[in-house]
């Protein structure tokens, strides 16, 4: 896959606009209106939310009970449940979508969690954080110690995040496990996309977080 | 839960007790020969009766109508007092003015089980082939009964659709044998502290507490009624242990600890010198002054044949396939006997079958008896879950 080959970024304001996250904005903007969506790991429902006011079905999973019980008091459909283990009980296309925000790194099995996801669902939208961002390179190499942001403020000894990866190695599982993009987004620290049509190494760099949409390839 | 003070215990009689069994204070639904109960052992029963309550009004199209199904010593007295006892209703916590469960919302219908003895038809009613009480030829009933029953008053109530169907413990076991039942009559289900099919422990616990009563010499094989008695003291027994089974250690422990009764040293006698003997004892007696001992067998057996998926083939998710009802699930941290695991394998199973279900775990140390006490967090949640449901469903509301 390259990067000519990803569809430019068309149309989302970058600003924050209204109660909304812009990374959150930018998912539901690639969500089909009247879809059904599952939301793995959806924290305190905010993206399903969002969703909910553009009349999407959203379902979500959430591992704290804290977060659960925050999301079914907003009357949202959200079931307490580990993205790990709790995925294969879903049958085979049961969702137009399934939503992965921030959350791939925490997982133990990333790689059986995406085919998961694309098996539940018919398409996938993955959200992570960038671990090719320039400012976790910079205090890589010249700190010296594991990076810490204001996103991932948690120590290397404390967080739940054990499966940090790039965009690059992102990409290359993908076409691993012949998973295809449909679309790739790489969001500045604010969240905003990075507007312009730029090479892979440079979106590597200076994308806080990648989000994708995508779907299942052919020859598997 | 009542306290370990003991309070002072209503004048009841037998009579109160009896008297309610073929005459309730509430309402009562009467089905001729025309309409017989068709059980699942084999029997058609006919004529039967059931009693049941309602509060608020039923909407001009009839859509927010809203059964709840009570749990095993329950009864159709859910916000109300009761009859017999003279205490509050048993689930005024979450039926009320300005409770989740709102009457100037919701038309509230509650009725009490087949096989129960607060005026539905059950072995203490009299079987009118022969005149006298049933007894153990009452024929063996189960909670899809149960719910046929139901289903028959909700169809003489000319209701079609069920906007909610809500009930704990057993009454947890009714919501979702109605799901399973009648799908397409049930909207939404808030089912809580409950399981799909009994577990081991529990059948065990519950043939403990049938021993007890079969074992006080008062029972006489089921035919005491024609005796003028009552097996109290096994009924008790079965009642203390089961009580045990419906809270938790660290709730025993932070109510009762090892304080002593009314005493300050041990007494050297098997009198109740604890406090936590006490408010057993208070239990046991106050429990068998409303409730009949024929019926305890016969609704803890009808929890122990409880198995949705046994009866789909095996598979759980056969049970809803395709089910379009909005469902919650409500376990609690420290309910022991229908723990949050059985909970969730009723979600697997609803998800497998891409059913609209949340599942919210709620952390506290009361036991299975936390769905009737004063939990804050589950009434957020029941009434959010209730609102967006009504939402969906097109009821407004003047909370909304």
């Amino acid at each position: 896959m390259s990067v000519q080959e990803v569809l430019p970024f068309n149309g989302l304001a970058s600003e924050q606009s209204g109660p909304f996250r812009a990374d959150h904005l930018l998912v539901a903007e690639m969500v089909k209106p009247g879809s059904k969506v599952l939301d793995v790991g959806c924290g305190d429902g905010d993206l399903l939310q969002l969703l909910e006011t553009r009349g999407i079905d959203g379902r979500g999973i959430e591992l704290s009970r804290e977060g659960v019980n925050r999301c079914v008091a907003k009357g949202l459909a959200v079931v307490q449940g580990d993205a790990d283990t709790d995925l294969v009980n879903y049958p085979d296309d049961a969702f137009d979508y399934v939503i992965l925000s921030q959350t791939l790194q925490a997982t133990r099995q990333p790689k059986i969690v995406l085919e998961n996801l694309l098996r539940i669902g018919r398409r996938a939208i993955v959200s992570f954080p960038n671990f090719g961002f320039w400012r976790m390179r910079l205090q890589l190499l010249i700190g010296g110690h594991m990076p810490r942001t204001e996103n991932l403020p948690a120590s290397w000894y404390d967080t739940s995040n054990i499966h940090f990866c790039t965009i690059k190695d992102f990409v290359e599982l993908c076409d691993e496990i012949h998973v295809k993009m449909e679309r790739a987004e790489a969001l500045d620290l604010y969240g905003r996309p990075l507007r312009l049509r730029l090479p892979w190494w440079v979106w590597n760099l200076f994308g806080e977080q990648g989000v994708f949409l995508l779907t299942r390839g052919q020859g598997k | 839960m009542v306290g370990v003070k003991s309070v002072p215990s209503p004048a009841i009689s037998a009579d109160d007790r009896s008297h309610e069994v073929d005459h309730p204070s509430s309402e009562v639904a009467l089905f001729g020969a025309d309409q017989p109960l068709r059980l699942d052992c084999g029997v058609d029963l006919t004529p039967f009766q059931i009693a049941y309550k309602t509060y608020g009004e039923l909407n001009a199209d009839r859509s927010n109508a809203v059964l709840i199904c009570h749990a095993l010593t329950g009864d159709q007295h859910v916000a109300n007092v009761h009859p017999v006892t003279g205490k509050s209703g048993w689930w005024e916590t979450l039926v009320g003015p300005g409770r989740p469960l709102d009457p100037a919302r919701y038309f509230i219908i509650c009725s009490n089980v087949i096989g129960g003895c607060m005026g539905s038809t059950g072995p203490a009613s009299i079987n009118p082939a022969t005149g006298k009480v049933w007894g153990l030829d009452f024929p063996v009933i189960t909670i899809p009964d149960m719910v046929r029953a139901q289903a028959m008053l909700i169809d003489r109530l000319g209701i079609d659709t069920l906007f909610a169907v809500v009930g704990g413990s057993m009454g947890g076991m009714q919501v979702l044998q109605w799901t399973a039942a009648y799908p397409a009559r049930v909207y939404s289900a808030l089912a809580i502290a409950c399981s799909t099919r009994h577990s081991a422990q529990n059948i065990a616990f519950h043939e403990l507490g049938r021993q007890a009563v079969m074992a006080d010499p008062d029972w006489h094989n089921g035919a005491y009624a024609d005796r003028g008695i009552h097996p109290h003291r096994g009924l008790a027994v079965a009642r203390m242990a089961a009580h045990i089974t419906y809270l938790s250690d660290a709730a025993l422990h932070r109510k009762f600890g090892r304080r002593m009764q009314d005493r300050e040293l041990p007494t050297f006698s098997f009198d109740a010198d604890f406090q936590v003997e006490s408010y057993l004892r208070y239990q046991g007696s106050s429990f068998v002054e409303r409730f009949d001992a024929n019926s305890y067998l016969y609704l803890t057996r009808a929890m122990d044949y409880f198995d949705i998926a046994g009866d789909h083939g095996g598979v759980l998710a056969k049970a809803f396939a395709g089910i379009e009802t909005r469902f919650c699930v409500v376990s609690f941290t420290s309910d022991w006997l229908f723990p949050t695991s059985e909970s969730r394998a009723l979600v697997h199973a609803l998800n497998a079958s891409s059913a609209r279900v949340s599942f919210a775990e709620i952390e506290t140390d009361r036991g299975h008896d936390a769905f009737l006490l004063d939990v804050p967090e589950f009434f957020d949640i029941s009434r959010a879950f209730l609102q967006s449901a009504g939402k969906a469903r097109g009821l407004t509301g003047k909370n909304d």
